[in-house]
């Protein structure tokens, strides 16, 4: 690409204490541009992007912005000098208790030259004209506490896009988005590209990547390490660059189970939805995809007794099985890794070792008093068996990454044998690496246990699982064997098409 | 760790020697086992409370009636013992059960009703201190006074019951060390053990720290809630236990700063070897923190007015030290 980069990064260094996360990072970025940033959790990428949006002091370097220094000393800097970022964790993008619109002029009730009168007519005028402009089909009096996850990215999406931005930066936008609605993300990132706007694009997602990069930069250990944007893009290339090996896509070696572990009887898990039954095998690794809102969390908490069924009955081992409690669920050997883990599972004022042994605390103690010992030697055996990066059974989790984290709610529950290893959305957040680390953990201990996946993401099924199983509105609605899948009817039963009633 | 680290771990305890050093110089008699005591027996009171909102803190609520609770706990023995003539064992028992039942009330207030914890103890502050002048219209309690209805009571504090306030055990030197010292460090140890050493208090700061986190490991988080304010309201019955022991009646003028010491000692122990969360070695400085301090003061002629100021300087500074220095809350 020709021209002149409206933003440039050039030998940018960040370090905490001694770790040094950045060790020279220069990028450009143009106008009308997608620049996609790829690397594995650990790369830098959170850091870069936290300097550039003015959360971070920078250690070292140069950043300018058509031509003038940018050196942004806050966040709300940066934005008025027109760098917006939509951070990855979107309850960081709004505010819960206000309503959309209220959010959707957030930064224009503070600053310089702003009236001190709040006027709620105005609000909502401006609201609606972003709204309008992002094409946003939401309530704008609804509150954003009561909005889905996928409605307040968008909120916070929108947001960002009200300042018209010269620079914006995307941190996994996609990641709790429906196709559908990432869909929507797809095409205003098209008409921001047509705008002039430049676009840092960070994902993990490769459907994201080949829908939108013009250019694609792959971070590695605090450097870069590739710098793609010769057309056609070298996607292979590009994640070599960034894993620093070649990632083979295993193939699966479906198998099938002979002793059924769970069976599950005309269970309905939502009101006017048709019921479910299923049945788990032993050693068998199940995923359940669809799209998000579709009842897999809800049906994945009725199975760890979190909530209640309409109606239905399950068996365990042969027994009946109906817990009332996640204590129940647990007694009876179903294990769950809940979606979202940092507000489902991280217990924050705790380290590895204490969020490892948090879920068997009864079968670490006696007579109620814990047996520290047997606790620091089981975190430390689950540390090495799924290979957790750190310093010790001892750090806390804030100073682990992402896909750290995860591995850690993954030892949590695998630190005593199942008979139902229940997975939701595991590889949310997770980097490639991290990912493959899990998945080859959860097949590699498959024996002697059920283990079932809720996953969004169909490479993710396609992956891990023996047996996939599709699910829309709240029921599920078809079934593969991992060998040839035939994934067209697989996607069809995803959208809930005319195969709808096949199954 | 770096400096900085070592600054948020030991600044604290670093901090509390140099003032015993300072005072050992200053204040003539500051070091002797009887001013030892006199500083331990001083914190005696508040410390019991503040060891009991300790629990509260560590599942994420806040007790706010303990003050209240241990002064209907002492109007309670004084009825008991002096109107309806029980002894002492009776008194005890009647004022542990309205702790117990003060703490259910909250819990149930703040678990089923959703009351936020805050208001929920401050109503039932109201209530008790309320309710503790009904029996009497509003009038003190001692041995001779004169019932609503004329009647004279004739019942006295029994002498065990007094001795929890007066006696005083033997150690190296005759007569040195109170009940209320002793019963000090007996539940400041049991409630230490309790939060750091066994699955319910491990589950306890589980459920402070991340609620739906604990729910979902299989913790009756609504039960550990309820049981939090139980430990609190029993612990506060205790301090008014000791307080009537100490005063021999019913005074309805006393106890009105236990709440503020009390959660003043309990926020100090935040600060306390860096740990920025409740706990109970944390506390049982706090209040020696501020008992050390105060007594140091009084004994170089600082005037009395002065000593809520002086608390209140510590306990911003306390705060401080845990939230900016040791960067919680900033993820």
């Amino acid at each position: 690409m020709v021209g002149n980069a409206v933003f440039r990064v050039e030998g940018l260094r960040k370090s905490f204490g001694r770790n040094e996360v950045l060790g020279g990072i220069s990028i450009e970025l143009h106008s009308g541009e997608v620049t996609v940033l790829m690397g594995a959790n650990g790369a830098g990428k959170s850091t870069l992007v936290k300097i550039i949006s003015g959360v971070y002091e920078r250690g070292g370097g140069t950043m300018t912005l058509a031509e003038q220094d940018f050196a942004p000393n806050t966040p709300a800097e940066a934005i008025r000098a027109g760098v917006v970022t939509v951070h990855q964790n979107i309850n960081d993008g709004v505010v819960a208790d206000l309503d959309v619109a209220t959010n959707l002029t957030l930064d224009r009730l503070s600053g310089r030259g702003v009236p001190t009168l709040f006027n709620p007519a105005r609000v909502r005028r401006e609201a609606k004209a972003v709204a309008d402009r992002m094409g946003l089909a939401i309530d704008l009096k609804a509150r954003v506490n009561d909005l889905s996850l996928a409605d307040r990215q968008m909120v916070a999406i929108a947001r960002a896009l009200a300042h018209q931005p010269k620079v914006l930066i995307l941190d996994e936008p996609t990641s709790s988005l429906s196709s559908a609605e990432a869909d929507r993300l797809f095409a205003l990132v098209d008409r921001l590209r047509e705008q002039g706007v430049a676009i840092l694009y960070i994902s993990h997602r490769m459907s994201d990547i080949r829908r939108l990069a013009d250019r694609i930069v792959s971070m590695r250990d605090g450097i870069v390490s590739g710098v793609f944007d010769t057309k056609p893009l070298d996607y292979e290339g590009a994640v070599n660059a960034m894993l620093g090996r070649k990632i083979h896509l295993d193939q699966i070696v479906a198998r099938s189970s002979a002793r059924p572990v769970l069976t599950v009887e005309g269970l309905r898990i939502g009101h006017g939805a048709r019921p479910i039954s299923l049945t788990l095998g032993d050693g068998e690794v199940v995923a359940i995809t669809g799209l998000v809102g579709v009842g897999k969390t809800a049906l994945a908490e009725t199975l760890f007794g979190v909530r209640k069924p309409l109606t239905g009955a399950m068996t365990m081992n042969g027994k009946p099985y109906a817990p009332r409690s996640a204590g129940d669920a647990i007694a009876a050997g179903v294990f769950l890794v809940a979606k979202d883990r940092a507000t489902s599972g991280i217990v924050g004022d705790f380290n590895i070792e204490r969020n490892v042994s948090l879920p068997f605390l009864k079968r670490m103690s006696s007579l109620g008093v814990l047996k520290r010992r047997l606790e620091r030697a089981t975190a430390r055996r689950q540390i090495e068996e799924l290979s957790i990066v750190c310093r010790s059974e001892k750090d806390e989790m804030s100073a682990l990454s992402g896909g750290n984290q995860q591995k850690v709610m993954v030892a949590r529950w695998m630190a005593q044998n199942a008979a139902l290893f229940i997975l939701d959305e595991p590889f949310q957040g997770v980097d490639i690496s991290a990912r493959r680390d899990i998945a080859a953990k959860l097949r590699a201990s498959a024996n002697g246990r059920a283990t079932l996946l809720f996953v969004t993401e169909l490479d993710e099924a396609l992956e891990t699982a023996d047996r996939i199983l599709v699910m829309s509105e709240h029921t599920i609605v078809g079934e593969h064997r991992n060998a040839e899948v035939d994934l067209d009817r697989l996607l069809a039963e995803v959208a809930g098409g005319p195969l709808h009633s096949s199954a | 760790m770096t400096l900085r680290d070592h600054a948020i771990r030991y600044g604290f305890i670093v901090l509390l020697f140099g003032l015993i050093a300072y005072f050992a110089i200053a204040a003539d008699g500051f070091v002797s086992p009887q001013s030892a005591v006199f500083i331990f027996q001083s914190v005696a009171i508040t410390g019991v409370l503040a060891l009991g909102v300790t629990a509260t803190l560590v599942v994420g609520g806040f007790d706010l009636s303990i003050g209240s609770v241990a002064t209907s706990a002492m109007m309670a023995a004084a009825y008991v013992m002096v109107v309806l003539e029980q002894n002492a064992v009776v008194a005890v028992v009647v004022c542990l059960l309205i702790g117990a039942i003060v703490g259910l009330i909250n819990g149930w207030l703040i678990v089923y009703m959703r009351v936020p914890d805050l208001l929920a103890t401050l109503g039932m502050m109201f209530l008790l201190v309320g309710l503790q002048r009904i029996p009497t219209e509003g009038r003190s309690i001692a041995t001779g006074m004169t019932m609503p209805d004329g009647s004279v009571a004739n019942g006295k504090f029994g002498d065990a019951f007094l001795a929890l306030g007066r006696h005083r055990f033997d150690f190296f030197i005759p007569n040195l060390i109170p009940v209320s010292v002793v019963v000090l460090l007996v539940l400041a140890v049991l409630i230490w053990f309790f939060l750091e050493y066994t699955r319910f208090g491990r589950m306890m700061y589980a459920v402070g720290s991340n609620e739906r986190a604990a729910e979902l490991a299989g913790a009756p988080v609504k039960a550990y809630k309820i049981w939090a304010y139980v430990i609190s309201g029993v612990f506060a019955s205790i301090g008014g236990i000791l307080l009537a022991a100490r005063l021999g009646r019913g005074d309805i003028a006393s106890g009105n700063n236990l709440l503020l010491d009390a959660v003043a000692a309990a926020l100090i122990g935040y600060a306390v070897l860096g740990a920025a969360k409740s706990n109970a070695f944390g506390t049982a400085v706090g209040a020696l923190f501020v008992g050390i301090l105060l007594q140091g003061l009084t004994m170089m002629n600082a005037p009395y007015y002065t000593q809520d100021f002086v608390k209140g300087v510590v306990l911003v500074v306390a705060l401080v030290f845990t939230f900016a220095l040791s960067g919680r809350g900033r993820g």
